[in-house]
């Protein structure tokens, strides 16, 4: 008897401790939205999300509240990294797979372990003593720039692309290859034209991660950009400076007052946050799509 | 087309050597970038570091001095972390593993911490000002940034301790459940203790991602230089100490000696991981 009821106890704070993630999730949105979204609904989703301006301390006239040019830093930072890191990783995941003799593979998997641990601020402080000035001397402009951003983050996006990758590749049964081989393909005909292919859909909910974590990212990319928020000039511009919705908050929260300067912030992060889980909903259905594949 | 025009100029062979060859020149790149980074970060700031840097309290806003507080805040803020991520982050998985039921509820469950995972650290830290620095009352302190910091982790050690219990022979737990055992005394005797080394990696690797972590705490844990005397007190982390030196050019020397270190701490936590694991795996290698 008192077994049992020992037994349920245990089970019922197992089952706590399951749903505290839940409920941490719940509350970031309650909390989130309650400080963002009366703001939102007051100054107008649209206006907010395709506002040119952001001025939040007006020292005369109206402050306006337009995030529209963060949003573009943010995605377009994003996008290079991937441009950057894409190509890389996964030839990099093809390697470690398929070429790698075990030495090398053995180097390649603890490179990205290390390189998964080095801290963003760090690789932020890296950007900043190193390819700042670099980009500054060769191509002009102030340094700080989409481009400075882009390869801090493809830096950080490079060990998650190759590893997911990698065991997208890892799963293409081992018979197509031999079929594939034995009919006189070489390695690479093999690689490019039977496992790419059939490693496809993993691969593409590798990057599609990937966004949703480089867009999500903050330190390194608020050291390196150079913050100013407004679009580039013109648009191609990879050498101009912007600033991503994560620097905007970590930025401005040092000394925003509480009222609608402070409930803006909240509603970047509200923006941020739905754009992360709307890609990240995509990958994960890319990848469950492709476990059904398997089966 | 241009395949095509290829195929004809190159022979399958010469196009096949250049491809490989391609490839371990990616192998090499990223190789490269992990060398150059650490390599500078160590080379610039191994100099700065003695024992004075490591501790003595910063003088002029860290322009001289050493880094101890944020040292002793970084540790403080951890322990907290994985104090309290670690129990739940295993009671869940164990829950997740041995108990749940296929139904609604357990979905749900598995897609809040795969949700938790994804969410932007900044974010967390702005939802850790709302509600444990202003809705709770908790103030800038070590026990905010802590927990804050936990909110991030807990899904990283929620899933390595799935895998670990995974991987626990199942005949183990039934030769328990056959002796009569009940299921929490098979768990807590059986299970639990052959997934040790699994969880263990688990909560030092979660350790790492703490020690790093900028955003989350920047508006949960304050950004005192005092050394705190209860968790109730506001700390500066390393990360964040970095940050402050490096973004308002306080001083160039005691950025790269603060990057130094944080990264030092990072990677030897990583080797530590690495090293249990090794451990565990030639131990029951020998074993079988």
């Amino acid at each position: 008897m008192i077994r049992q009821t020992r037994e349920r106890i245990i089970e019922a704070l197992l089952f706590a401790s399951a749903v505290t993630a839940v409920v941490i999730v719940l509350l970031i949105m309650v909390f989130l939205f309650k400080e963002g979204a009366p703001f939102l609904l007051k100054f107008g989703i649209h206006a907010f999300c395709l506002g040119m301006e952001w001025n939040p301390i007006a020292m005369d006239g109206e402050p306006s509240y337009g995030i529209f040019p963060m949003i573009v830093g943010s995605v377009y930072i994003a996008a290079g990294s991937l441009v950057l890191a894409v190509p890389l990783g996964i030839s990099c995941a093809i390697f470690l797979v398929e070429i790698a003799p075990p030495w090398a593979a053995a180097i390649i998997r603890r490179g990205i372990e290390l390189l998964v641990g080095i801290p963003s601020v760090v690789l932020g402080f890296f950007g900043l003593v190193l390819l700042v000035p670099l980009i500054r001397d060769s191509f002009g402009g102030f340094g700080f720039s989409i481009l400075a951003g882009s390869i801090i983050l493809a830096i950080m996006a490079l060990p998650h692309i190759i590893s997911i990758s990698a065991d997208a590749i890892t799963a293409v049964p081992e018979t197509y290859k031999q079929a594939s081989l034995a009919l006189g393909a070489t390695r690479w005909h093999t690689i490019r034209n039977v496992i790419l292919p059939a490693a496809r859909s993993g691969i593409v909910a590798a990057v599609i991660l990937g966004m949703g974590n480089s867009i999500g990212e903050t330190m390194a990319v608020l050291m390196v950009t150079g913050n100013s928020p407004i679009l580039p000039e013109p648009l191609y511009d990879v050498l101009d400076p912007v600033r991503t919705m994560t620097a905007n908050i970590v930025i401005e929260m040092n000394y925003a007052a509480p009222g609608d300067h402070r409930q803006a912030l909240f509603a970047t992060g509200i923006v941020l946050f739905v754009m992360v889980a709307i890609l990240n909903a995509i990958s994960h259905r890319a990848l469950k799509s492709r476990m059904g594949e398997g089966r | 087309m241009s395949r095509a025009i290829r195929g004809r100029i190159f022979s399958p062979d010469i196009t096949d050597k250049v491809a490989i060859l391609l490839l371990w020149a990616s192998a090499a790149i990223t190789v490269f970038i992990l060398v150059s980074i650490i390599g500078m970060i160590v080379y610039r700031g191994i100099g700065v570091i003695d024992i004075s840097f490591l501790l003595d309290s910063p003088r002029m806003s860290g322009a001289e001095g050493g880094i101890f507080p944020a040292i002793v805040g970084t540790l403080c803020l951890v322990a907290v972390a994985i104090l309290t991520a670690g129990p739940i982050g295993v009671g869940a998985a164990v829950y997740l593993t041995e108990y749940a039921p296929d139904n609604v509820v357990t979905r749900i469950i598995t897609f809040g911490v795969e949700c938790l995972a994804g969410i932007p650290s900044i974010v967390i830290g702005l939802f850790g000002y709302a509600f444990l620095v202003v809705y709770l009352g908790f103030g800038f302190s070590i026990l905010s940034g802590g927990l804050a910091l936990m909110f991030m982790i807990l899904p990283w050690t929620v899933r390595a301790s799935e895998e670990a219990i995974k991987t626990v022979p199942g005949g183990l737990k039934d030769g328990s459940l056959a002796l009569g055992a009940t299921k929490w005394q098979t768990i807590r005797q059986v299970v639990l203790p052959s997934a040790l080394p699994g969880i263990t990696t688990g909560f030092i690797l979660g350790i790492g991602k703490a020690i790093g972590e900028t955003a989350v705490i920047m508006y949960t844990a304050g950004s005192s230089l005092l050394l705190p005397e209860s968790i109730f007190e506001p700390v500066r982390a390393l990360p964040y100490h970095l940050y402050i030196l490096a973004s308002e050019g306080i001083s160039d020397e005691m950025a790269y000696g603060s990057a130094a270190v944080l990264l030092g701490m990072v990677l030897l936590i990583n080797f530590i991981a690495v090293a249990i694991q090794r451990y565990y795996q030639t131990r029951s290698g020998l074993r079988h």
